[in-house]
């Protein structure tokens, strides 16, 4: 091996190095490091002012609380729900982008998708609490159509939450999948429905397998998202929202009780990285290629 | 046999087209087009891309509606019956196999889609897939099969559900030339094999003559002759088919004199070319006249030529060798016209070199002349 190759190849591996670096350092300061810090955290207990020591503490109160795991077992719930109901009004629109829109309608019906996330996600969360409170315009129609005698509070349920959240995801379902739909060759729709396939057999037995990663992306994005997602929840579901990140914020925010916070933290880390697992399993993908897809 | 209906009556072909006609905005791609193919035969319909054959094919599939005429298979008039009710199947132009299927599944997918049980279906999937010489490949992933291979298990996907007709749509296209020569005579076999009437779309002429009993050749949207293959190469009917079938020497000019069948025509400087006329022409019509390299006699000297046959003389521009294909082009020597003449197999002008003066004649009988269109 001669010294100019051995150079050229250290050479090749610094400018590697360097565009690498800019990720490398996000991802050590802003990732790896507080969520380091916050793992020592959680395994801490405050035993006396400024005195701590290791314990598992904060986990045991966590699972010996019934309101903080009720809270976190429906925070996954309501998720999961969430992130099936965005799916199921992503796919026909996906498909119609994918599929049936040509050139330009295809690309305005993608713009329609991307449009509600011009405005930020407070501007029209608060939106939505414009439309549905019960002086706000939603009951006032209802009560106008005759449908209701008085106007009705239709914030704070959870059917309420699960609207915002499905809005707020949309988008991220239907990329990925108009991606997987794209990619399907028609003349395997042609073919199956020439070999007497018909309309449902069809989507189970050639769209849906052939989509499956994007289905997947789409899904561990948005139960991510959902998951992770405070103002939605806490601004449409109210008080009675109990949503497990709020619970996390009132540790850390209204207790000063970091330590459970941070321990909750992770219990929220374990519980997508779950069901990620548990989806990829369920539906027999790899994750590299479901991240391709994203 | 026949899935769906009551059988058809014998005397009825498997395959009915009277009058179909299918337009785009106001493009006709089909234009009244009728033709029919009898129990168990080979059809083809040969047409430059374009012409209006995918469309056609597709409206026999049931994907298209024609806007007027009637498609019947079986004896039964197809009119609002849906591809995936039709005794139709069809091979497609890329295949079409499913990836997310072994091959095993992809041939028993339309056994299942009519409700076969699962057992029974693995059954006559392996044995449909022994009878096309892939025996034990159902396991297999289609992409670990080679392009002949993936061809077969088109074929068989389409054949365990016994249809009445089997539509084939360029599958040849996409394999290279040496396996596209293999697979035609592998698909000729399995169809006499499988007695099934096959229609078969292509633009490749010698696909069309290698493998049809009939064909139908197809221009801007009509038939423009439909015969035996022997028959579309001696006898073709239209200038368009002349020109489409086969290799041909094609000589435009005007009609000099007529002399019962046969014609003079003036090719360009006064050289006169002498064909039998397709149709009576008279004095002074635009002509082409169209004849065969192979019907061409090459010569050292005009007496050497077959008697008959009138002589004349060019200069040779290229020599291509093409094995049992080899031609030599030359120049007329008058009218400079380029013209392509098979060698003979004798290898007595293997010697030829560009610039060379050479001899040539043929039979009027051989050529042939249309009215310019």
């Amino acid at each position: 091996m001669s010294d100019a190759a051995a150079g050229g190849r250290w050479s090749r591996r610094l400018v590697l190095a360097l565009l690498l670096a800019p990720a490398l350092l996000w991802l050590l300061t802003l990732i790896i490091l507080p969520h380091a810090d916050l793992a020592v955290l959680s395994f801490r207990e405050r035993v006396a002012p400024r005195e701590y020591a290791p314990s598992l503490a904060q986990y045991r109160t966590f699972f010996g609380e019934p309101l903080y795991w009720h809270v976190f077992v429906r925070t996954a719930f309501m998720s999961a729900i969430a992130t099936l109901v965005t799916l199921l009004l992503a796919f026909p629109i996906a498909w119609i982008i994918a599929k049936l829109a040509r050139g330009r309608m295809s690309a305005l019906l993608f713009v329609v998708c991307l449009i509600p996330f011009w405005v930020s996600e407070t501007v029209r969360t608060l939106g939505w609490m414009i439309l549905l409170r019960e002086s706000g315009v939603l009951p006032a129609i209802l009560v106008h159509l005759g449908l209701t005698a008085q106007p009705v509070e239709l914030l704070y349920h959870d059917a309420t939450i699960l609207v915002g959240l499905v809005y707020t995801s949309l988008l991220f379902m239907v990329v990925p999948l108009v991606g997987s739909l794209e990619s399907l060759d028609n003349s395997l729709i042609e073919a199956a429905y020439d070999l007497g396939a018909k309309g449902w057999s069809i989507l189970r037995t050639i769209v849906i397998p052939h989509a499956a990663p994007g289905i997947t992306a789409g899904c561990i994005v948005v139960f991510m998202l959902t998951l992770g997602n405070y103002l939605t929840p806490t601004l449409l579901g109210g008080k009675n929202s109990l949503w497990f990140t709020e619970q996390i914020y009132t540790q850390f925010i209204t207790r000063f009780n970091w330590e459970q916070g941070a321990a909750f933290g992770f219990l929220l880390l374990a519980l997508s990285t779950a069901m990620v697992w548990l989806g990829l399993k369920l539906s027999g993908q790899r994750f590299s290629d479901v991240m391709r897809r994203v | 046999m026949s899935a769906a209906g009551t059988p058809a009556p014998d005397a009825a072909p498997d395959l009915e087209v009277r009058a179909v006609t299918r337009r785009f905005a106001a493009h006709v791609a089909v234009n009244a087009v009728s033709f029919s193919v009898p129990r168990g035969s080979f059809f083809s319909i040969l047409g430059p891309s374009g012409c209006g054959k995918t469309t056609l094919l597709r409206m026999i599939a049931g994907f298209i509606q024609p806007d007027a005429g009637t498609i019947a298979i079986g004896g039964r008039d197809m009119a609002r019956v849906p591809p995936n009710r039709r005794p139709v199947n069809m091979v497609f132009q890329h295949l079409a196999l499913f990836p997310m299927m072994s091959v095993g599944e992809n041939v028993a997918f339309g056994l299942a889609r009519r409700g076969v049980g699962r057992a029974e279906r693995q059954k006559r999937a392996a044995a449909m897939l022994e009878r096309v010489g892939l025996a034990g490949a159902a396991a297999k992933r289609t992409d670990e099969l080679s392009g002949g291979q993936r061809q077969r298990v088109a074929i068989a996907r389409s054949m365990v559900l016994e249809p009445t007709l089997l539509l084939l749509d360029e599958p040849l296209g996409a394999l290279d030339l040496k396996l596209r020569e293999h697979m035609k005579v592998e698909l000729k076999q399995l169809q006499s094999a499988f007695g099934t009437t096959f229609v078969y779309i292509t633009h490749d002429q010698s696909e069309a003559l290698v493998l049809s009993d009939r064909v139908g050749v197809m221009s801007q949207g009509h038939f423009e002759q439909l015969g035996t293959p022997q028959e579309l190469y001696y006898a073709p009917a239209t200038a368009f088919v002349a020109g489409f079938v086969g290799a041909n020497n094609r000589l435009s000019g005007t009609v000099r004199t007529v002399e019962g069948g046969l014609i003079d025509i003036d090719a360009g400087e006064g050289w006169k070319v002498r064909v039998r006329a397709h149709a009576p022409l008279t004095v002074g019509a635009a002509a082409q006249a169209f004849i065969r390299p192979e019907a061409i006699t090459l010569a050292r000297t005009p007496a050497e030529l077959p008697p008959g046959q009138s002589a004349h003389s060019g200069e040779v521009t290229d020599m291509l060798f093409d094995g049992a294909n080899s031609a030599v082009l030359l120049r007329e020597a008058q009218s400079r016209r380029e013209l392509r003449i098979a060698l003979p197999q004798t290898g007595a002008f293997a010697d030829l070199r560009p610039g060379a003066r050479i001899c040539f004649g043929f039979d009027p009988e051989r050529g042939i002349g249309f009215a310019a269109t």
